[in-house]
């Protein structure tokens, strides 16, 4: 995993919460387009949070705008650590299962950095990265809070009296 | 190529601006949803603009995408996106043409005219969406359905050969073989963008999994992995590959070295000058 400066570095972890912010939109639209009102509501206040996240970068670094990539930028996964699959969603799903997923990708952004700082790579992205690797564990604990709020998913919460799946 | 693109100096276009106002009604979960998006990061890629665009289609929800995009779009017949497409190619060859398909579509409806748009070679991209069912009309096995796959409507399975839209598109003379995967939407968005700049008939197939009736598909995250050697452009050697494949090798495959089809003179003859052809 090169990161050869901080700005590759923080270049990085803006686009990382950019994807982020983009998946949960697309989410809060399909579930929105399926009158599951809830939880696109949560979907699109966890893509205000990322936003909030890529704005503070740019502030940070003193960025106008979006900073170039370096050419060879691939992540190692298929997707940005922080971004939900497209395929875990369910039109009947509950807001536990949005937090679950939420859960999952601060999880994943934690140990991205975490992965970074232990590398080889210079101190100030060592320093930056162990200071992300803070602040997503605090998102983790955030939406952990936050599932104690939500209440857990109905039984046979993805039973559907009219379903898709039907036989004329 | 032949696509016209932004002009020196204009301001790049992002993915958004190719994106529509109506919002897609695939269920959520859907690799289409996907797969609009990496159509959409392709374009701004490529800096096309998209009115320079035409996305063509047939029927089936990954049919529905041109309604999605801000390029001139043509929703059309069962199966019949390509000939379409190859219509509106051979009069316009200026424009960038897009097809995008599913596996039922374009396999059993419209197979005949996916072996016949291999052999025209005209510079076409052509996508499929992949789920290995027919998904808008609520689950029938479609020609890349597994032959063991049970299901209300195949108890048991059909218990018939699955479909393989490579090899068939390497021997009708695709240029241009590639498979990616929905889950990995920048990927795929380079995928797409290598097709069309390739010259002649691209094929992309894209592994789309159906959440609603195959579930199972989630799992194609953990299955697929990116073609271990790099493309070829010999057809024989790419022949070898793509029979031992695995379904789930994610890259380009083949790219050929056969030229796109041109008409001949041009295209710019008269009415009358084509006619004194046929007198003679």
């Amino acid at each position: 995993m090169p990161v050869p400066s901080l700005e590759d570095f923080m270049a990085r972890a803006y686009a990382m919460e950019l994807e982020a912010n983009e998946r949960y939109a697309q989410f809060a639209e399909q579930l929105d387009t399926h009158n599951n009102r809830e939880v696109a509501q949560m979907f699109r206040k966890l893509a205000a949070v990322e936003a909030l996240h890529a704005k503070r970068i740019l502030e940070e670094m003193g960025w106008p705008s979006m900073p170039a990539l370096p050419p060879a930028y691939a992540w190692e996964t298929l997707e940005a650590p922080e971004t939900a699959a497209f395929d875990e969603l369910h039109y009947l799903m509950q807001p536990m299962h949005a937090l679950e997923i939420a859960l999952k990708c601060e999880q994943q952004a934690q140990k991205y950095f975490e992965d970074i700082a232990a590398g080889d790579v210079p101190p100030a992205v060592k320093q930056a990265a162990l200071e992300m690797a803070d602040e997503e564990r605090e998102h983790v604990q955030l939406i952990r809070d936050w599932m104690k709020r939500v209440p857990q998913p109905r039984p046979n919460w993805d039973e559907d009296p009219d379903p898709p799946r039907v036989t004329e | 190529m032949g696509q016209r693109v932004n002009a020196p100096g204009a301001p790049m276009l992002a993915p958004k601006d190719f994106k529509s106002d109506y919002k897609p009604v695939w269920c959520p979960g859907c690799g289409d949803y996907s797969v609009l998006s990496a159509i959409t990061k392709a374009l701004a890629m490529l800096a096309l603009k998209p009115e320079n665009v035409a996305v063509v289609s047939g029927i089936g929800c990954s049919s529905r995408i041109p309604a999605y995009t801000t390029c001139y779009g043509f929703h059309g017949v069962h199966g019949r996106a390509l000939p379409v497409a190859t219509g509106l190619k051979a009069a316009r060859p200026d424009l960038t043409v897009l097809v995008a398909s599913g596996d039922g579509d374009g396999y059993s409806i419209g197979g005949n005219h996916f072996l016949h748009a291999c052999r025209r070679n005209l510079d076409l991209t052509y996508i499929v969406m992949d789920n290995h069912v027919y998904g808008m009309t609520k689950g029938q096995p479609s020609p890349t359905t597994e032959p063991d796959w049970s299901s209300k409507l195949a108890p048991g399975g059909t218990g018939l050969r699955e479909f393989h839209p490579l090899v068939i598109a390497l021997a009708s003379g695709a240029n241009f073989i590639a498979r990616a995967y929905s889950g990995d939407p920048n990927g795929c968005a380079a995928l797409i963008a290598e097709a069309v700049r390739h010259p002649g008939f691209s094929f992309v197939e894209v592994l789309s999994p159906c959440v609603t009736f195959r579930p199972e598909q989630r799992e194609w995250k953990t299955m697929v992995h990116p073609a271990p050697v790099a493309a070829t452009d010999d057809p024989g050697r790419a022949a070898r590959r793509l029979m031992t494949d695995d379904g789930f090798n994610v890259g380009v495959l083949y790219k050929g070295k056969r030229p796109a089809y041109a008409r001949a003179n041009g295209g710019n003859q008269t009415v009358e000058a084509l006619a004194c052809q046929f007198r003679a």
